[in-house]
Formats: structure tokens, sequence, C-alpha cells
């Protein structure tokens, strides 16, 4: 069906669940308890799972099937939402254009960056995307935010001012970005017993997307074009003597994610008119390459799982303070409790890229193949249990990418 | 004329002559065997025909077009089809997927961009890939994974997957070395019948006598960078000049 095998077909109808029925799967706990902390099912927690998937999914096809590592694609991201906000200041509220123009401006920046950074290889490439991406960000930080030129409005970050010309703005249409009249900020809220399910249309646009670009990369991974990729990362050397150019089809993958970066660049300023440089710094490049690895590189689901993981830690336990941990402990008899939040402490709040840190060793060494290795053995670990005659199966399936 | 013709190619690797005066013409349709010592310069030849290196005189004709300063994947595209000492096959994927990738470069050139087209609709290919897995006996190995093969059919897949391209030249350097006899003895059957049933010039470098007299009809010797005879294998065998420079080493 649309062009899939069954199996991938019911990848995509899982993912289609899981974005379209996350504000009730992200919100198990009803608000009241204790535990509603730890609640992701609010639009903007819910938005930012689908915009990094969106551009975990680009990376991964980059990463997951050339094997090339950039260490830059943020700059994308950057021009993403450098790009959206000035079709907000020029044009109008309306996100469409604006979401148009970072994965266009994003594809021409990738271009121009990958025709240079792949004239190398491996750790070299890396260090060129590297390079590319911190000139981006000085670019943005302060080169281009002067009096005479400013493009990126510096430290303050870009955003729309009262006049600016927004050309196609009626008094009708919401201040604030929109699609055709409604606003991203709608919520409708449901409230079921003691749970309040919260349903953004920022986030339904977002999801909506995900979807077609999660579509979108499975016919990349399962094309022609996606079995050079592979066969690239495989051995480069046959690939030149079997009369292949790699050049183009890795730099046709480069463009590809770096469109998908600029695309979740341009949502994220969709979602809140701010563009700031700091979207283009390092750390956030390399954001996207834990993702990818930790969801498992290579697979299709692996890097949606992968930046999902990574944003749930960042905004929920970085959350948790010494006093919820005392409220946590507070059943223990009083030395014991100290001991036990001095223990603890270190992790959340503001270390919880300590937490980060070591889950993410922990899933290299013991997990090589990320989350999604992890669920193949633990269905392995039961289909084994139920027959025994699907070893011929599973020798099969080692061939073609994992789902 | 022979399809491929080497004039006074020299190579020089800082002091070393790696390559010193090489002329060679190799006939359309025929087995040529390069043989020669250690360091002899074959390894630097066969790169030179592939455009791997750029020989510092000399020329390279392949088919009255001249090889030098072209891109490997252009003189593939030519139709020179080079099969490594140690197997270069796509080990990451699966048999299929490596003999398709081939047929694939065949019909579509160096790159195609093909990015939203589902591979596994492209019957065509598939039946060709599998058509010639089938004459390499390999038709039920089609779905398994490449790295796990005996060095015997990688070597086998490999020189499956040049022949899928249809090409007029196959260059192999030392196709048989570190393989076991029976690997050998099948690889020697396989380019055998390959010679016999194709419009194909091949080729071929090799340390093992056994193989270099069964399907040699001419070999040239090199030595020190330099071509010592050229000749039928019967004359080789008996040459002097030939004992003394190679066979008496390993004799
Ligand atoms: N890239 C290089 N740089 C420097 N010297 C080289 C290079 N390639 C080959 N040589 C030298 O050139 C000479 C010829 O090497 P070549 O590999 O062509 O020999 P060969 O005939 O293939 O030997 P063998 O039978 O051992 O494979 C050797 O002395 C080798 O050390
Ligand atoms: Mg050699």
């Amino acid at each position: 069906m649309l062009g899939l095998t069954k199996k991938d077909f019911n990848l995509l109808l899982i993912v289609v669940a899981l974005a379209l029925l996350a504000p009730f799967i992200l919100n198990p706990f009803p608000s009241s308890s204790g535990m509603a902390q730890f609640n992701a099912g609010y639009p903007d927690l819910m938005q930012k799972f689908v915009i990094f998937g969106i551009f975990a999914i680009g990376f991964n096809i980059l990463f997951g099937l050339t094997g090339y590592l950039s260490f830059g694609h943020a700059a994308f991201l950057g021009v993403g939402s450098y790009s959206c906000v000035w079709m907000f200041k020029l044009l109008g509220y309306n996100v469409l254009p604006g979401i148009l123009l970072s994965v266009l401006t994003s594809g021409i920046f990738a271009y121009l960056i990958g025709i240079v950074s792949l004239r190398r290889s491996g750790i070299y490439f890396s260090i060129l995307t590297l390079a590319f991406a911190q000139m981006s960000f000085a670019l943005a930080y302060s080169v281009l935010s002067n009096p005479k030129f400013n493009l990126t409005n510096g430290e303050t970050g870009l955003q729309v001012y009262a006049d600016d010309p927004q050309i196609f703005h009626s008094a009708s249409a919401p201040d604030l970005p929109h699609l055709f009249g409604l606003s991203m900020r709608a919520t409708e809220k449901l409230q079921i017993g003691g749970w309040e399910f919260q349903f953004n249309a920022g986030y339904y646009l977002c999801a909506i997307i995900m979807i077609v670009m999660f579509y979108l990369s499975i016919r990349i991974f399962r094309s022609p074009f996606g079995m050079m990729l592979r066969a690239i990362k495989s051995n480069n050397t046959r690939m030149n003597y079997t009369g292949l150019n790699a050049r183009p089809y890795t730099l046709a993958a480069f463009v590809i994610s770096g469109m998908y970066a600029g695309l979740a660049g341009g949502l994220l300023s969709a979602m809140d008119p701010l563009a700031g440089a700091e979207r283009m710094q390092w750390t956030a490049s390399g954001e996207v390459v834990l993702m990818t690895i930790l969801g498992g590189a290579g697979t299709l689901i692996g890097p949606v799982l992968g930046s999902g993981l990574i944003k749930y830690f960042e905004n929920i336990f970085s959350k948790i303070n010494s006093t919820v941990l005392h409220n946590w402990f507070s059943f223990l008899p009083d030395g014991l409790e100290d001991l036990m939040v001095t223990l603890i402490y270190p992790f959340v709040g503001k270390g919880w890229h300590l937490t980060l840190g070591v889950m993410f060793m922990l899933i290299v060494i013991f997990l090589p193949g990320g989350l999604v290795e992890g669920g193949q053995r633990i269905k392995r670990l039961f289909t084994r249990k139920k027959a025994s005659d699907t070893a011929e199966d599973e020798t099969a399936k080692s061939t073609t990418p994992a789902e | 004329m022979g399809i491929l013709e080497v004039k006074n190619v020299n190579k020089r690797f800082g002091g070393l002559q790696a390559l010193g005066d090489v002329n060679l013409s190799v006939q359309e349709n025929s087995v040529h065997a390069i043989i020669g010592p250690n360091g002899a310069g074959k390894s630097t030849l066969l790169n030179v025909l592939i455009g791997k290196l750029i020989p510092d005189t000399g020329s390279v004709m392949f088919d009255g077009q001249s090889v030098l300063g072209r891109k490997p994947y252009e003189i593939c595209q030519m139709g020179i089809s080079r099969v490594f000492q140690t197997p270069e096959i796509f080990g990451e994927l699966s048999v299929l997927e490596n003999m398709m990738i081939p047929i694939f470069a065949k019909r579509d050139g160096a790159f195609r961009m093909h990015a939203i087209e589902n591979s596994s609709n492209e019957k065509t290919i598939i039946e060709q890939a599998e058509h010639m897995l089938e004459s390499l006996n390999m038709a039920d190995q089609r779905h398994d994974n490449s790295a796990s093969m005996s060095r015997g059919n990688k070597r086998r897949l490999e020189i499956g997957m040049c022949l899928s391209q249809n090409p007029r030249l196959l260059l192999l350097d030392e196709p048989t070395a570190g393989m076991a006899r029976a690997d050998t003895n099948n690889t020697i059957d396989l380019l055998k019948q390959i010679s016999d049933e194709r419009d194909i010039t091949i080729a071929i470098i090799e340390h093992d006598m056994h193989v270099v007299f069964s399907l040699a009809q001419r070999i040239t010797v090199l030595a020190q960078g330099t071509p010592l005879v050229e000749d039928t294998p019967d004359n080789i065998k008996g040459h002097p000049k030939v004992r003394e420079a190679y066979l008496g080493e390993s004799a």
C-alpha cells in the first residue's frame, strides 16, 4: 500500500497512531497525582518531540545510510528558523510561506556546504561540517547583525516587530503564527475524570508533517537511491569500480537531510516566532547525532524514538529539583532521605545531561543498534519462546535494514 | 591493434622505478596473463589501467580511446571491470542487492536520482540479477548477507558483479591468492567458462602457475618494472630468461 511493503506500511501505521494519539499516550497520570510531573502531553513538549523527530529522521538519511557523520546539521536548523521568521516579518504570520522558504534556503545552504565538505570523508568530513556550522553560528551571532545589515538580530534573536511590513497581514488574522487563520496556539482541552488532555493546532500541524516526512524517508530507504547510499557506506571502492560516481549520491543525501533540518527549524519558528543563533551551536548538532545513535542509526523508526527520549529527559528530568526529591523520599528516616537526595540530585535538574551521558554510554556499549535493537531483542525473546522455526526468518531479515 | 595498448609507460615512486618503458598489447577476446616476481610492478600496472594511478609518461589506449586522466568510474563505464586481490563486495548488503547495483549502474550510468521509486518494483533489474546469480550457482544464497560468505563465494560474486555489466575487458589481480585448492579450481573453471562463452578480454595477474597455464593464451613476464618477454605459455615455460628471473626463484 502507498508503494510500501506490508511490514513498512504497518510501521507507518504505528507512527501515525503514536503521533495522532500522543496527547493521550503522553498523559498517563491524572493532573492531581504526584506523578503528573512525568506527563509529557502538553503542547510545547509534544511539538518538540515531532519537530526534533523530523530533524533526526533527516539526519538519519545521511548518517544512517551513507555513514557520513555530519557535525554541523544545526546550521541548517538555524537557517530554517531564520528564514521562517523573515517570512513572518515580511509577509505576515501565515506559517506556510515561512515553512516553504525554510526548506528552500536550507537546501541551498546544504548544497553549498556539501559541495565543499564532501570532498573529504570520515573524520575530515565531520570536522569540515563542524567548521562550517561554527562559522554560520558566528555569522548569525555577530557578523550578520549590524545596524547597516541586520539579518539575524544577533544576541536578542530574530523576532517580529510592530513596524515590520507584514504585507499580507489583515486585521482579522491572529497576531501570532497561524495557518489560514487557525492559530498555532489554539488548544482544545478535554477533561475526563482526573485527566486533562490537550489538543493543540500547532502540534497537529507538526505531527502531520512529521508523518509525511517519515513516509518519505521509508520511500527513500527502500528506493534504488537508498540502496546506492547503503552501498557507499558498505564499500566505496567497489562503488567506484562499478562505474558509479559516489559524490552526487552523497551530495543528494546531504541536501535532503539538510532540507529536513531546515524544515524542523522552520517549524520551531512557526510554533514560537523567535529565532536565535544558539540553535546553530555545535551542541545542537551533537544532539541530533545522539538522538540518531540512541534510537538506532540506519533504522527507520530509531531517530523518532531517540529524539523523543532525549527531549523527554531534557524537559522532565531537568524539572526535578531538590524539593521534589525530598518529597519522594520523605517516607525514609531523615538521614537516609538526605543521603538519597544527595545521591540522586546530581543526575536531575541541571544535571540531566549526566543522566543522558550515562544512558548514552550504556546503550552504545550494550545495544550498539540503539533502542531499536533493544526492541528487537525483546521481540526475539518472546518469539523464540513461542516458536522455534523462526530462525530461518531471522537470517533473511538481517540483510534488509531493520525497521 | 589490440583492444588494450600500453605504450612507453613509466612510473616512479620517489627513487624507485616501479614501471619502466612498459609496452603491452592485449588482443581482443584473449586471456592475457601478466606474471613476475614480487615487486615487479604488476599491481602498479593494473592501477594505471583503471585510473587509480597516473603514469609519469606514456599512453594507455582502450579501444582507441585514452584512459589516462579519467576517473575510475568513467573507466568502468568505458567497459573495463576490475576484480581485486581481496574481494571487494558490498558486505552489508544482501547477495541479490550486490548483484543489482552493477546492473543499475550499467543501465543508468554513473548517477541517477531515483529516490522514491521502489527498488523491488524494478522487476527487470531483479530478474537480470537473479539470472546472473543462477549462472553462478548462487541463487539459493540471494537473501544471505554477503559478508558471511566464504572467500571463494565472495570472489565468485565479485566476478559475477563485474560480468553483469558486460565489460569488454576484465582485469583480475591475483584472483586465487590465499584460496583453498577447491576454490581455486572453481575460479579457474568459472573464468574458463566466461572466456569461452562471452566476447570478453581477460587480463590476469597471478602467482599460481597452475592457474596461469590453464587459462592464458599469452603471457607477459614483468621483472623490475619492465616486460622481459611476451609469448605463448608453452614457449614461456622453457624460456631461459624467465627461468632466471622468475621461475628460477620459485623452483
Ligand atoms: N603507492 C606506492 N608508493 C610507493 N611505492 C610503491 C607504491 N605502490 C607500489 N610501490 C612499489 O613499487 C614496486 C612495485 O609494486 P607492485 O605492487 O606493483 O608489485 P607487484 O608486482 O604487484 O608485486 P606482488 O607480486 O608482491 O603483488 C614495489 O617495490 C612497491 O614497493
Ligand atoms: Mg600485486
